[in-house]
């Protein structure tokens, strides 16, 4: 296609004036954080600290436990994306490399469950971990990744499916057992998509609010996305030490995303093909 | 759909079991977190279930008082409906328009396809408090910023006509996920097509309508249908950024449920929200993928006509 110097500032233009709203908020954010008290409530704003306060930074850590609430955001983040690992890359190489009976009536229930809204079950599921003991622990929130999910699983199939039959046949000719075609041939293949579900399981649970409301009562088992909900609950007007500690949670998930980009965009068009 | 293949002689016991096997996790989980739960709700909304106290079956109680004496559960349904009304027309229409943008041939673009992604990775309790503070009707920037080219912004979180409008400005927020599923979608299209069509004298809007348009009919199906969902199912940002309120303007269906089950611990009543909302949200899929066999075109169907 070609492209005339007038469509290509037209682009631009829209571009950016489009950046403006992902952006300005980022920025606001920012500025916040960074101002005296005095600056942060002065009408109209101000766009630039004095001087910026990086302090704020660190007053606002300790103002909360926030420390022991990242430590807790870190070890349900990381536990559940081993669990999503190794739970759906299981299941995926199941359904997408053996017939069996049942198969696809299976299959098409666990694709069913994704359309299943979140509160049908959560009353129930309070119930059974409250049975199990598990309220107030961050066990709720972990140990169901270690049973799949069945996004994730269907992310990976398809990608399995497209790998051709004789590679196992090789390999059970040479008297490998099938536990061990699973993990020596296809685990490395599948080096990329489980990539792809491990960044969506770090930014869906890093991220996630309502899990963490519903099963934890005390402070000390609190997330970053619940302890910051809560400190801002009680304290609606420090918006310094609020906008200082929204910007640390944001920081881990844009990390992972930098990093990850490209898995990402390649792994949404999978997602529907 | 199962045919029955011919024994082979390694195709043992074991080997039928394996696959089994593989997939157990997803069985345990299943019965265990899925239809478990599943079956429980649905007994639960034939209960009068306190959470202290002894259970009492009412039969269908819960959903007449639903359907006849609770006049919230109507007004929820109405807001959340006109928030689904507002918000998959503007997510879909921008994230199309975005994805556009972004796969236009100059240079640089990519950037701004990161820039429009990022607030996708954000939690939505950033997103609140972020939105919260530019809405914020004393010192929020926006008004300040619409203030600078002559308008006079309302009381955003304040006044019940606006909140719902803040919610779904700050839910466009992430629209990023919806944009890139377009445009890698939109990036498979051959270039050969839009070449042909150029020579055939057909124009970029004339291109749009019919060459972009119809090969992303199923991404577009899928899009419709999540964003539905989601948008019904809307809960976050409406406990974080307004409460419900103000003057219940904003309590969503999401958050009827919610303070039904643990502000109120009607549990049974709650079950029974919750499910006529799982029935709507089937019923709607339904009608959406029925009707999309009239304007969803598949790259298969049009390879089977070729060779014809």
């Amino acid at each position: 296609m070609r492209i005339t110097k007038s469509h290509k500032i037209i682009v631009y233009s829209i571009l950016v004036i489009l950046s403006l709203y992902f952006l300005f908020p980022f920025a606001w954010a920012l500025i916040t954080a960074l101002k005296t008290e005095g600056e942060a409530f002065s009408f109209p704003p101000k766009f630039s600290p004095d001087v910026p306060q990086f302090g704020n930074f660190i007053e606002a850590w300790k103002s909360q436990p926030f420390g022991t609430y990242f430590k807790n955001s870190v070890i349900v983040t990381v536990m559940t994306t081993i669990g999503q690992i190794i739970s759906c890359s299981l299941v995926a190489y199941g359904f997408a490399r053996y017939d069996f009976k049942y198969k696809n009536i299976l299959f098409i229930l666990l694709l069913s469950t994704m359309m299943i809204p979140w509160d049908v079950t959560m009353i129930p599921l309070y119930m059974e971990f409250n049975l199990f003991g598990w309220i107030n622990t961050l066990k709720p929130l972990i140990v169901p990744a270690f049973f799949g999910s069945a996004y994730n699983i269907f992310l990976l199939r398809q990608f399995l499916m497209n790998i051709p039959k004789d590679l196992e046949s090789a390999a059970r000719m040479d008297g490998a057992n099938e536990f061990q075609i699973f993990y020596k041939i296809f685990l490395p293949i599948m080096k990329g998509p489980l990539t792809l579900i491990a960044v969506l399981n770090i930014l869906l649970v890093w991220n996630d609010y309502l899990g963490p409301l519903i099963y934890l009562n005390d402070q000390s088992k609190y997330t970053m996305a619940l302890g910051l909900a809560a400190f801002r609950g009680v304290h609606e007007l420090q918006i310094i030490p609020i906008m200082a500690m929204t910007l640390v949670m944001i920081i881990p998930p844009v990390i992972v995303f930098a990093f990850a980009q490209k898995y990402i965009v390649e792994g949404v068009s999978g997602s529907i093909k | 759909m199962f045919k029955k293949k011919e024994k082979q002689p390694s195709f043992t016991l074991v080997r039928k079991r394996v696959p089994y096997l593989f997939i157990l996790p997803w069985i345990i989980g299943f019965l265990v977190f899925t239809l478990g739960p599943l079956v429980s709700s649905l007994i639960m909304s034939l209960f009068d279930w306190p959470i202290t106290g002894e259970a009492k079956f009412i039969g269908l109680n819960n959903f007449t008082k639903m359907f006849t004496a609770d006049p919230q559960f109507y007004d929820s349904l109405v807001i959340t409906f006109k928030f689904a009304a507002i918000f998959v027309p503007l997510n879909l229409i921008s994230a199309l328009v975005l994805a556009l943008l972004i796969t236009q041939p100059v240079k640089g673009v990519k950037i701004f396809r990161t820039l429009f992604y990022l607030p996708a990775v954000v939690s939505g309790v950033a997103v609140s408090i972020i939105w919260g503070w530019i809405f914020n009707s004393e010192f929020g920037v926006l008004n300040y910023l619409l203030s600078l080219i002559g308008i006079e912004g309302p009381n955003w979180l304040i006044d019940p006509k606006w909140a719902i409008v803040t919610i779904v400005i700050a839910s466009a927020w992430g629209v990023g996920t919806m944009m890139l599923i377009f445009y890698t979608d939109i990036k498979g299209i051959p270039p050969e097509l839009y070449e042909a069509a150029s020579i055939d004298g057909a124009g970029p809007l004339r291109q749009f309508f019919s060459i972009t348009i119809p090969t992303i009919t199923p991404t577009i199906l899928f899009n419709v249908i999540t964003s539905v969902i989601a948008a019904l199912q809307q809960l976050t940002l409406v406990l974080l950024l307004t409460g419900g309120g103000p003057l219940k303007s904003t309590y969503f269906y999401g958050l009827f449920v919610y303070n039904n089950a643990f502000k109120h611990h009607h549990l049974g009543y709650a079950s029974a929200n919750a499910w006529f909302m799982f029935i709507i949200i089937l019923i709607l899929t339904m009608i959406i993928f029925r009707s999309s066999s009239t304007w969803v075109f598949y790259e298969a169907e049009m390879k089977k006509g070729g060779k014809k």
